[in-house]
């Protein structure tokens, strides 16, 4: 496959079909924040399969636990939310970067562009990171987001959500994505989780919760594994594996 | 074939500012490293108007083309100073800046491409990342060579990858819509 000068790497699978359409009217915000020229295909040369790599320096004392960021415990309901990254082969994702960002208990998020009347917390900032560890796993400990009012059509609301954003070991990895969580009611009004076409697709969004996880008078918890782009080439490893090194 | 489907992307939202950015996020190098140059520009929407909640990130290769990386399969070859990743939310004109070096060529399939960087936007009103490559106005040769610009027939829009060059580093414009659209790719 190469030639005298030329170096040819192995590319990762393109997973459009999983994705939302950057053109998607439900969405307002979307109408003029999407390209209308085809895309341009890129092929998966050395930039694109390479990506920092990013260690534990990127990480404060209680970046893993958003209860324990202030003086004080913020209020609301007190969760774990834990899981495995992997990519589509089923192979965990070591040492990568998640970050995450969401509302307080309330709906409320610290930015100055959110004034909806909801009180903030003096002791939630709502930000969390933490690297994976070498079978992938992350683990937060947070409190579960309020739902909040927005704009977009009357009476919108956003279902309660975790902001995700992944680094993966390859530029192609890259993804940012939201947290949802079971049973939410307000999934049927909005734009944003049904943007993704597929409805298989948009579950893979959702938490379950998880009772063996829970720690007893303490927290409850949360599952969620995210799923990043593996090789165009399957390696020879079968199902049964993969599942084994789950946990 | 792959045996797992992957996990959706979704917006970054209204409110990317409280988790994304870093402090050191626009110095890829730190300020007064020799050779350093500002990757600059401003994200326009299809009405023209700026996009002050977006977030650019740039990755490249090293001034020698290398990448601290285990998948190059030279080597991962680390420079100290230099992370090769840059992060920068858009501010109240819509502009980003990245502080980096310029990278070197980089081999590919059937050659060197040219020097470039790799740049991903994520904003409000977007359900996926967009991703565009910044080319280095000095590099008519490599440029004219390289395969990825090569690829795309309209010298125009072979024109929006390609950055001007100012006092102190490089400008690229990004346009998400309408005229003189940016090429993205589909990665």
């Amino acid at each position: 496959m190469s030639t005298d000068s030329g170096l040819h790497v192995p590319g990762y699978v393109r997973d459009h079909d999983t994705h939302p359409p950057l053109d998607y009217p439900g969405y307002k915000s979307t109408a003029l924040r999407h390209p209308k020229r085809p895309l341009t295909l890129l092929p998966h040369m050395l930039t694109e399969i390479t990506s920092p790599v990013l260690g534990q320096d990127r990480l404060g004392a209680h970046d893993h636990d958003l209860t324990r960021q202030h003086d004080d415990e913020p209020q609301g309901q007190r969760i774990i939310v834990h899981g495995q990254v992997r990519d589509s082969d089923g192979r965990p994702v070591p040492h990568t970067l998640v970050e995450i960002w969401q509302a307080n208990a309330a709906g409320r998020y610290l930015h100055t562009s959110d004034n909806w009347p909801a009180p903030l917390d003096p002791n939630f900032t709502g930000v969390g990171r933490v690297i994976t560890d070498a079978g992938g796993r992350y683990r937060f400990v947070t409190v579960r987001p309020g739902a909040y009012p927005w704009k977009n059509h009357r009476n919108a609301w956003r279902p309660a959500h975790i902001h995700f954003s992944l680094f993966g070991r390859a530029f192609t990895q890259r993804l940012v994505t939201q947290m949802y969580f079971p049973d939410d009611p307000l999934f049927f009004q909005d734009p944003m989780w049904q943007s993704v076409p597929d409805e298989k697709a948009r579950e893979r969004m959702l938490a379950r919760f998880d009772h063996d996880t829970t720690e007893p008078e303490w927290a409850l918890a949360y599952r969620w594994d995210i799923v990043l782009r593996g090789h165009e080439q399957t390696p020879f490893e079968s199902e049964e594996e993969v599942l084994e090194d789950d946990e | 074939m792959s045996t797992h489907p992957t996990t959706p992307a979704q917006t970054v939202g209204p409110y990317l500012h409280i988790g994304l950015p870093w402090p050191d996020g626009p110095f890829a190098v730190a300020e007064g490293t020799p050779g350093a140059v500002w990757l600059r520009g401003t994200v326009h929407d299809g009405a023209g108007a700026i996009v002050t909640d977006a977030l650019v990130e740039t990755w490249q290769a090293d001034p020698e083309g290398r990448f601290d990386h285990p998948d190059d399969p030279r080597g991962a070859r680390s420079l100290p100073g230099f992370r090769g990743f840059g992060r920068c939310p858009t501010d109240a004109s819509g502009s980003y800046g990245i502080l980096t070096l310029k990278p070197g060529p980089v081999p590919g399939p059937t050659g060197d491409q040219a020097p470039h960087v790799d740049i991903s936007v994520f904003a409000r009103g977007m359900l996926h990342r967009v991703v565009t490559r910044l080319y280095f106005p000095e590099e008519e040769a490599a440029n004219a060579a390289d395969p990825v610009l090569g690829s795309i027939a309209d010298p125009a829009a072979r024109a929006t990858l390609v950055a001007r060059r100012e006092e102190d580093g490089y400008r690229l414009d990004i346009r998400l819509q309408g005229e003189n659209e940016t090429v993205f790719f589909d990665i």
